[in-house]
This record gives structure tokens, C-alpha cells and sequence, in this order.
């Protein structure tokens, strides 16, 4: 089984977000970046599977501006034999939208055969958790979302359990299939130095957008980014008897 | 920046080892009703507390405890100078207290001291963002400075686990130390200025030094201050340098295999990384253990090894600190400095590596009893002494741990037992104490001296230098009231 993993480079968790002046998104220059987590865990499952022989290869796959490459180098550290980067410019990178990944990631499907797509259930920096599912029912492959454990169930299937609100579904999915990783599926390794230098030498490709024929047009428009409403301050009351008048001259409580 | 004091106490019932308790000093007078008036006349009856005191009256490791009289909570200057001028005249022992989270047992009382807090004095707050002068009353606490200078660029020059609970005025009576005075230097290369006043009969409000940058027209009185573990006056207003806020943190965990090699990555860490280095810190092999076992903290590495060194670097620019700290990664590599290594690709891996320095001295606690330690070596014999401790102890030990800022010389060396074992403690001290001064280091390296390390408190001292030290508390505490049994 040869597993894409798709891996995005986001703003750090532990940053704390601005919104630009201009109200046009939010601040990301000179802002600490890394590896969006859910594709760090989505990396790890890959190269778990692999470690047991139940794949023979994982690729590190990102749509992004120049600096993604890095996050792919953290991917070829931590596991991955081969890279590919499709580049976009900076600016056209803040346009980008999960249909146009999903549509870029089935290109390279097509193009290099692999029987499976790994991905992170969701970018901590759009939260849109759409890329997994667009894919699947682009390429009309199984989806396997939520994933938090994966095994082989022979014969070309493999069992995933999913988290979802009710519990835990598990399913069956035959390969080619795509699947979203969510927290509790593993716990992702360091890239250890000695790693990080074997990594200069794994091989990333570089793609430019134009060559895999992806329109980038946006099917949406970012009217306004604002900070959410300061929230205000309580207030005290001496006693119960106050609580309750106070209830009820706000009218959240019939008097 | 980590927590890691937030809400647990060491539950250690019996006074610690090394404290020898003074006999109260017949001189003073004790609270009586009419000073508590007196009190609340200058204070209002919310500023002095009787009742529930033990807070203010134990301190943070549980070690030390006095019964104390009463806690008084004045909101200025003036009402800190209307108590001292008090005290001063009626023979009243007062003890300044800021967060009370110092280890050596000097904030809280040792007999019926009144205890001075200053946590209501944290209004005034100004900030000079084009020179980095930041002035501010003394009660602040040192996460709610640090947060209000974040929003504008900049950051408080020290960084110490106890962060959440301990006030500026307090850092500044006991120089905190903390993980990053390699890159930024002590508190000495930053005080400006102090509003201080004295336990004289007038409660002298001094204001020593200046708010501006460069000031040479006296003597740089405020300097005494440091590390001054409130026997000279009591601190409400500190004036001092702020420094920008990095916008690039990196860190790194390195597996070395030898002490002489840990020296050997922090020489090249120096002059490789250079001005960006913030941070330089390890923890032996004992220690990780210790985590593991104690806390279930896994190793960050891999490759166990006999030392594992944290460094952190501190820039403006990412890329320009990436490249830095990659190419000395792979120096040590090349030079088998360094065994293995881990570079932290995101802030949850750096939370992972700083959440194993900053909770070692829990998992150490977690043994039982622990003797702790904070020296300073010159770096040739810094780990010879957990060895030579190791050896000597023997079985009597359950661990000898060694963690630390290695960068500026300090090791904090714990040595722990299941329960208190005297025999142990006798193993122990003098010899610790002797021998570090006898290999050229300090017995104290950050924590001060205050009640624990009194006895010790001479070796090593010229007769004159510790003449020249009474007669500086003489001149500043004519009548002793101030946080008398501690220190000098």
C-alpha cells in the first residue's frame, strides 16, 4: 500500500492571533508556524503502517506557499521517503480553499497511483475539515473520517474506528480509500537530528500549481475577519433575594 | 513561558534539617490591641488581617511556619511608611512579604513577626516603550507584568517557575535568578531605580537611583536592594529595564554522554548561536528518571544518556535563528558532541521539553523528603559534586538528582529519602556546604539565604566583610525591627 499524507503549514497553536487592521484576515507574517497536529498524527499512522509492513511507502504532500517546504522536510524527519510540494505564491496561498487541495491531491493521485490518502481531520487555522471528504467524493474512494485506530482486516480492507458525537463506529473500507486522522489516533513522534539529516537527502519535488492544471478561483469571498465580541463584565449582587429582582428587571425570569 | 507552581504545596510537617530555630529576641515588644488600632487606623479595618493567617505565616515548601500576629495589607508608600515609622518606635518586628514563594524560609514569620504584605500595592503602572524603562509599584505580580508588557512588544528580562505568585519587589529583594540569565543577565545589568522605605522611627521614604537609562552621580544605592532578602527597607516601587519579546523561540533537547561534553556543547552553543541563545539548561540522568517514575514524564529523546541539555534560542527573526541553530545542531553532530538530539517543530514540542526542566523539582518532591540545593561551581567541578554526594551517601539516599542552569554554573542539587533520615542529614551538612566553598563555588547560588542556609552563612567569608555587612544593616535598620533571625 502506497499512502499520500497531506500536511499543512499553519500558524502555531500557541500563538495568539491577531486580526490585521484592515480586517482582511488575520496576522501571520513573523508569526510562528509548524505543522498543522491532526497531519502530524495522519503523518504517524503512515509510517506506523509502514514500520509493519502494511505499507511500502509514505509521501509527504503539501499545497502552499514557498516556506511549506519546510513542514515537509519535518515530514521526510519524522518518516516519510519522498516529498512533493505544489507551490503556490504566497498571496495565492491565503486564497486557497480545501476544493482546490482536494482537486490538486487528486491529480497527484492520478499521476503516481496511491491506495490511500491520508490527511488531518482539520486545519487548526480554518477549521474547515473539508479537504478528506471533498477528495473521497472526488476520487470516489471510501472515506474513513474521525479516524482513532486503524488495522488491517486482510484482504486488500482495512478496519478503522472513528470517533464520532454518538461513540465509536467502526467500519471496514476496502482500498483505495481516504482517510482523516483525528487526536486520539496516535501519539506523533520527534524528528530526531540524525533524522533531520537523513531527511536533507529523501528527495522533494517540486510542482508549480500550473502544471497540474488546478483552477484556483475562489468559490468564496472573506467579507470581514473580526475578533470575537469582548465579553462583558458580570456583575456582583449582595444576596439572593437581589439576584433574583436583578433576574427579573432583565426579563430572564417572569416577574 | 511555563507554570509550574500553580496550586501545590509540599506537605512536609517537621522544620527543615539545616534551620536552626532562634530563640525570640527578648527586645522586641508583642502585638498588642493597641497597635492593632494603631494598625487599623492607618490601614482601615480591611488592611489588617488576625484571623486565618496561616497563608501568610507558612511558607511555599511547608517547611517553615511561625505563628505570627497579625497581616497587614497597605495600598501606598505612605501607609508602608506610617507602619514602619510605628514598628520602628514601638520595638515591633515586621517581616516584608511579597508572594511568599521564596525556598529558604525568609518571607513568613519566625516568632510573632508582624508580616508586611504588599500585594495591594499594584496600581501604578508605567511603561516607556521606546527605551524599555518600565515603572511599577512593587506588589505586581510577575505573569501580570509580564502579560501586560506582551501586549506592547516586550517582555520582563527573567523568567522563574514561581511566576504566577511572586511579585516584582520580591524578585528584586531576592535577585531572582531563573532560566534565562545567560541571555539576559541578573536583575543587576536591569534595576534602574527604587522607592524604598526604611524601619527607621520616621519610615523613610527613599527614592535611590533614577528612571532614566544611564545615571552616575551617586552611588548605586538601589543595587543593595538586590538580594537583599528585606533586612534593609521595604520595596513599594521598582523602576527597571524591560526587553523586547522574542517573536522567534526555538528549542532543542540534546542527549550528551559526558559532563565534559555538555561543557563542550555550551562552549560551542556560545559561539555559534551567540546572541541568540536564551537558555541553557540540563537534567542527569537521575532526574529523568525521576520524572518517569514520579510523574510518568517520558524523555523527549529516544537514546537515554547521562545528560540531556536544553537550549533555547531568542530572536527577532525565524528564519535568521533556524539557521543558526540548525547549523550548531549540526556541529554537535559532526563533532559527536551530542549522541541524539530533538528540534522542537512546533510550540506543543517545546511545551513537551520545558514541561520536563520545569517539573523536576515536583517529581523530586514526589520521593518523600527532599534536601534541596542551589550552588554555584566553576564548571570543572560542578557535577564532581553529585558525584562525590552519590558516593557518600550511599544506600542511606533513595535519589541524587542533579538539574539546572548549567549555562551560569548553578546546580540544583536534590538529594532525597523516603522519610527524614538524620542520619542522612548528618552525611550531608557541613560537608555539601564545605565543600563547595572549598572548590570555589556558592552555597546559594539564586535562592538567598534567609532562615536555611543562616548556619552556613560564614563559610568562606572574610571577618570583615561580614563587619562591613552588620554595619550596613545598622545604618538602614538602626532599631533590627526588620525581618529579624534571617540572613545576616
Amino acid at each position: 500500500m502506497r499512502i499520500l499524507v497531506g500536511v499543512k503549514r499553519v500558524v502555531d497553536y500557541a500563538v495568539k492571533i491577531r486580526v490585521k487592521p484592515d480586517r482582511s484576515g488575520v496576522v501571520t507574517e513573523g508569526v510562528q508556524h509548524s505543522m498543522n497536529p491532526f497531519d502530524e498524527i495522519a503523518l504517524e499512522e503512515a509510517v506506523k503502517l509502514k514500520e509493519k509492513k502494511l505499507a511500502t511507502e509514505v509521501v509527504a504532500f503539501s499545497l502552499g506557499g514557498p516556506k511549506s517546504a519546510e513542514v515537509l522536510r519535518t515530514a521526510l524527519a519524522k518518516g516519510a521517503d519522498k516529498a512533493i510540494h505544489v507551490q503556490v505564491s504566497d498571496a495565492e496561498a491565503g486564497k486557497v480553499e480545501s476544493f482546490h487541495v482536494a482537486k490538486a491531491l487528486k491529480k497527484v493521485v492520478e499521476l503516481e497511483k496511491f491506495d490511500a490518502v491520508f490527511l488531518g481531520k482539520q486545519a487548526i487555522d480554518d477549521d474547515s475539515s473539508q479537504t478528506a471528504p471533498i477528495l473521497a467524493g472526488l476520487l470516489d474512494w471510501p472515506q474513513a473520517l474521525y479516524a482513532s485506530k486503524v488495522e488491517d482486516a486482510g484482504n486488500g480492507h482495512v478496519k478503522v474506528t472513528r470517533e464520532i458525537d454518538g461513540g465509536l463506529d467502526t467500519i471496514k473500507v476496502k482500498t483505495p480509500f481516504v482517510l482523516s486522522a483525528d487526536l486520539r489516533l496516535n501519539e506523533p513522534r520527534y524528528a530526531t537530528l540524525p533524522n533531520i539529516m537523513k531527511a536533507k537527502k529523501k528527495p522533494l519535488k517540486n510542482i508549480p500549481i500550473k502544471d497540474l492544471a488546478v483552477d484556483l478561483t475562489p468559490q468564496t469571498e472573506t467579507i470581514e475577519v473580526t475578533e470575537p465580541p469582548v465579553r462583558q463584565a458580570g456583575g456582583f449582587v449582595e444576596d439572593v433575594a437581589t439576584l433574583v429582582s436583578k433576574l427579573k428587571e432583565k426579563g430572564f425570569v417572569k416577574a | 513561558m511555563l507554570k509550574l507552581l500553580p496550586s501545590f504545596r509540599i506537605r512536609l510537617s517537621k522544620r527543615c534539617y539545616a534551620a536552626v530555630l532562634a530563640e525570640r529576641n527578648k527586645n522586641f515588644a508583642k502585638v498588642m490591641e493597641s497597635d492593632v488600632l494603631a494598625f487599623e487606623n492607618f490601614l482601615g479595618k480591611e488592611g489588617v488581617l488576625k484571623d486565618d493567617i496561616t497563608l501568610n505565616t507558612t511558607d511555599w515548601t511547608g517547611q517553615f511556619k511561625g505563628p505570627g500576629s497579625v497581616v497587614l495589607f497597605p495600598k501606598n508608600t505612605e501607609q508602608v511608611s506610617a507602619i514602619l515609622a510605628y514598628c520602628s518606635k514601638n520595638k515591633l518586628a515586621v517581616v516584608p512579604q511579597g508572594g511568599n514563594t521564596g525556598l529558604v524560609g525568609a518571607s513568613i514569620p519566625v516568632h510573632d513577626e508582624v508580616v508586611l504584605s504588599l500585594s495591594k500595592i499594584n496600581n501604578s503602572f508605567s511603561f516607556d516603550d521606546t527605551m524599555g524603562i518600565l515603572k511599577c509599584d512593587a506588589g505586581f505580580i510577575l505573569e501580570d507584568l509580564d502579560n501586560k508588557l506582551a501586549s506592547l512588544g516586550y517582555m520582563v528580562p527573567f523568567d522563574l517557575g514561581a511566576k504566577g505568585s511572586c511579585q516584582i519587589g520580591g524578585n528584586i529583594a531576592t535577585c531572582a535568578g531563573g532560566i534565562r540569565l545567560i541571555r539576559y543577565g541578573s536583575l543587576h545589568a536591569h534595576l534602574l531605580g527604587l522607592t524604598v522605605v526604611l524601619p527607621d522611627e520616621h519610615g523613610t521614604v527613599l527614592h535611590l537611583g533614577s528612571d532614566i537609562r544611564k545615571d552616575n552621580t551617586s552611588l548605586h544605592t538601589p543595587h543593595l536592594f538586590l538580594g537583599s532578602e528585606g533586612q534593609l527597607g521595604v520595596i513599594t516601587s521598582v523602576t527597571m529595564t524591560a526587553v523586547p519579546r522574542p517573536k522567534s523561540v526555538q528549542s532543542a533537547m540534546l542527549a550528551v554522554t559526558s559532563f565534559e561534553k555538555c561543557c563542550e556543547v555550551l562552549k560551542l552553543a556560545k559561539s555559534s548561536l551567540s546572541e541568540v541563545l536564551s537558555s541553557f539548561e540540563f537534567l542527569d540522568e537521575a532526574t529523568m528518571k525521576c520524572l518517569k517514575t514520579n510523574l510518568d514524564l517520558h524523555s523527549v529523546l529516544g537514546t537515554p544518556s547521562a545528560f540531556c541539555v536544553l537550549v533555547e534560542t531568542s530572536g527577532s527573526n525565524e528564519d535568521h535563528d533556524m539557521a543558526k541553530m540548525g547549523a550548531f545542531l549540526d556541529e554537535c553532530l559532526s563533532k559527536e558532541l551530542i549522541l541524539d538530539g530533538v528540534l522542537a517543530g512546533s510550540s506543543a514540542d517545546a511545551t513537551k521539553m520545558w514541561q520536563l526542566r520545569e517539573s523536576a523539582p515536583l517529581a523530586v518532591s514526589r520521593d518523600g523528603y527532599v534536601y534541596k540545593h542551589d550552588v554555584s561551581l566553576p564548571l570543572k567541578n560542578y557535577y564532581e559534586l553529585t558525584n562525590v554526594m552519590r558516593e557518600r551517601c550511599g544506600d542511606l539516599a533513595k535519589s541524587v538528582v542533579t538539574y539546572g542552569h548549567v549555562g551560569d554554573g548553578n546546580t540544583h542539587l536534590n538529594i532525597t529519602s523516603e522519610k527524614h533520615s538524620e542520619a542522612l542529614e548528618n552525611l550531608l551538612y557541613p560537608f555539601l556546604y564545605e565543600w563547595v566553598v572549598a572548590h570555589g563555588g556558592s552555597i546559594s547560588a539564586e535562592h538567598g539565604i534567609g532562615q536555611l542556609k543562616l548556619p552556613y552563612s560564614e563559610l568562606g567569608k572574610q571577618p570583615e566583610e561580614r563587619l562591613l555587612v552588620k554595619k550596613l544593616k545598622n545604618i538602614f535598620d538602626p532599631n533590627g525591627i526588620l525581618n529579624p533571625y534571617k540572613m545576616i
